[in-house]
């Protein structure tokens, strides 16, 4: 047990300093993470993080499942982004045994992966609101978050821990009026995004709360380990779909949004670009993709030679990894994940440190961190 | 705070009280839920239930532990015995489950017994609604199992999906390509 003790006081700090606790509980931590926090007045003087509320041993855990198995406890890592983890998770164990994967499989891959960015950009920029006092805009994300879950939905059959990316391919092909229903979801959605973008943007109340609040240099960043909206906020043409193109990305137009300040406003209106050009890929995705199987190896049991893998992806958050190694049996010797919220989350302790209490609160808002991929 | 705004001070506020004044005269979009359910879409992965054969009059199941080997949180129990039906001749199988249990608090909804079912036994059926009183009431045993089963048939016209397959064209099958390593599967 960590306790009020264990924080260091510094030289400077007054007899005035005080401890506040926020969290596990607290709304604006996203989850169950707590912060001690030793504030001045209204400044905080010192920051500690404490996180491991939500441990719940996957990575143990998949050393005791079947490959195929494992793929549900991806789903819970990062259960903001299920189809980005089950995807990473797949292309690893592809890579071991060697297959390669359908044409029209990787581009249902695709579109489903993009749309779970665009669901997990619109919770966030919903929740950002919510955390600088806005309401209004959570209900317009959350309406267009909902739409694309009905999707989801009838495509996999569960609108969170879908279990839909099977190794060597997909569990079964896209529903019937799957076609119909993608192309009146891609109309409403880009009016969602639009109305939440006119709607939070360039409001000049939320303006005044982010821009120049929790600035981080680029090179912090960078040593931080910092990847996805919050290191390209900064000024850093870095993604994994355009550095390293893994599945079909080569073949889409599509271009990396980027701001320079670094700051939680730009870490903001990141996301909101790359909604636009999700959009765009699923649109693209969609006019290329080819008839025919979706799945290689249908479901025999998957015994990889002995050999070890790293595979990673974009999600939304950043820059996933998965450390896959086999010894040959029909369970995984050791997996590791690289979260990227985790990453991300090392630096709050330096950004928090002399903001006010209440920046605080909207610098761990535009982390946007999962505490199912931090503690796992 | 130095951010420049100029002359946009306070537009932003009613710019957001106008969409709240617009969303006003719209019709709310709510579902009143205890009143009015949403149907839900056709694969939607409920819990597990087992499924009857109206045909034979029997459960499609004959407790094989297929599904209770691959369930990922070891959420279900059977036990086979053998079947009357068949030794007067009017079942095939040679075997049938006689006792099966599914802790539904266990259960993660993965589908994956569905999967691998070679009997078309078990479906993922279309409900959700399963609060109960009691810390154990959501174990369910094999009468239960069935009764769910039954409704999910009966609301879904369900079609055994092996069935399905043979009436479907065999063209559109899967090539079956084998991985370069003879060791890979």
């Amino acid at each position: 047990m960590v306790s009020y003790d264990d924080v260091p006081i510094s030289d400077s700090s007054s007899e005035f300093d005080m401890l506040l606790n926020m969290g596990p509980q607290h709304p604006s931590t996203h989850g169950v993470f707590r912060m001690l926090l030793k504030i001045d007045g209204e400044v905080v003087t010192h920051a500690e993080p404490h996180i491991g509320y939500l441990h719940r041993g996957s990575e143990r855990l998949t050393e005791v499942e079947q490959y195929h198995q494992v793929v549900t406890l991806m789903d819970r890592l990062d259960y903001l982004s299920n189809f980005n983890n089950e995807w990473v998770y797949c292309r690893a164990v592809e890579k071991l045994i060697g297959v390669e994967i359908p044409e029209r499989a990787e581009y249902i891959r695709v579109i489903l992966g993009e749309l779970n960015r665009i669901a997990s950009h619109l919770l966030f920029i919903g929740t950002f609101g919510l955390d600088i006092g806005a309401m209004t805009p959570v209900m317009f994300a959350f309406r267009g978050r909902e739409r694309i879950q009905g999707l989801f939905e009838s495509v996999s059959g569960a609108r969170m821990m879908h279990n839909y990316f099977h190794i060597g391919g997909l569990k079964e092909d896209l529903p019937e009026n799957f076609s119909d229903n993608i192309s009146q979801l891609i109309l409403r959605l880009r009016e969602d995004i639009e109305e939440t973008d006119r709607l939070l943007s360039f409001n000049e109340l939320f303006v005044s709360r982010t821009k120049g609040v929790g600035i981080i240099s680029k090179d912090l960043a960078i040593d931080y380990g910092w990847t996805g909206p919050g290191l390209r906020a900064c000024g850093v043409r870095y993604d994994v779909r355009k550095s390293e193109p893994y599945s079909v990305y080569d073949r889409f137009d599509f271009k990396i949004p980027t701001t320079l300040d670094g700051d939680c406003w730009d870490r903001y209106f990141v996301r909101v670009m790359e909604m636009y050009e999700s959009l765009s890929i699923v649109e693209q995705a969609l006019e290329q993709m080819p008839e025919g199987p979706v799945n290689v190896l249908g479901r025999r049991l998957v015994r990889p030679p002995k050999n070890d893998v790293y595979m990673k992806a974009e999600n939304p958050r950043g820059e996933i990894g998965i450390y896959l190694i086999s010894d040959g049996s029909d369970k995984p010797y050791r997996l590791k994940v690289r979260p990227p919220s985790f990453c991300n989350l090392s630096a709050l302790k330096e950004l928090i440190t002399d903001s006010y209490v209440a920046d605080a609160v909207v610098i761990l808002g535009s982390l946007d961190i999962v505490l199912g991929e931090v503690d796992r | 705070m130095d951010t420049d705004l100029g002359e946009y001070e306070m537009l932003g506020s009613i710019k957001g009280m106008f969409v709240t004044l617009k969303s006003t005269f719209k019709k709310p979009v709510t579902d009143q839920y205890p009143n009015k359910r949403r149907p839900v879409e056709a694969r939607y992965m409920g819990f597990p239930a087992l499924t009857w054969d109206y045909e034979v009059i029997e459960p499609y199941c004959t407790a094989c532990m297929v599904c209770i080997r691959d369930c990922p949180t070891q959420c279900m129990t059977a036990s086979m015995k053998d079947n009357v039906l068949y030794k007067e001749e009017k079942s095939h199988r040679r075997k049938i489950v006689d006792k099966f249990e599914i802790n539904l608090n266990r259960c993660i909804l993965c589908g994956i017994c569905v999967e691998v079912c070679n009997f078309d036994a078990i479906v993922m059926s279309h409900e959700h609604e399963m609060s109960v009183h009691e810390r154990n009431g959501d174990r369910v045993d094999l009468i239960e199992l069935l009764d769910m089963g039954k409704r999910f048939q009966r609301d879904t016209k369900w079609i055994p999906p092996s069935q399905l397959k043979k009436r479907s064209s065999v063209s559109d099958k899967p090539p079956i390509v084998s991985p370069p390593d003879k060791d890979g599967i």
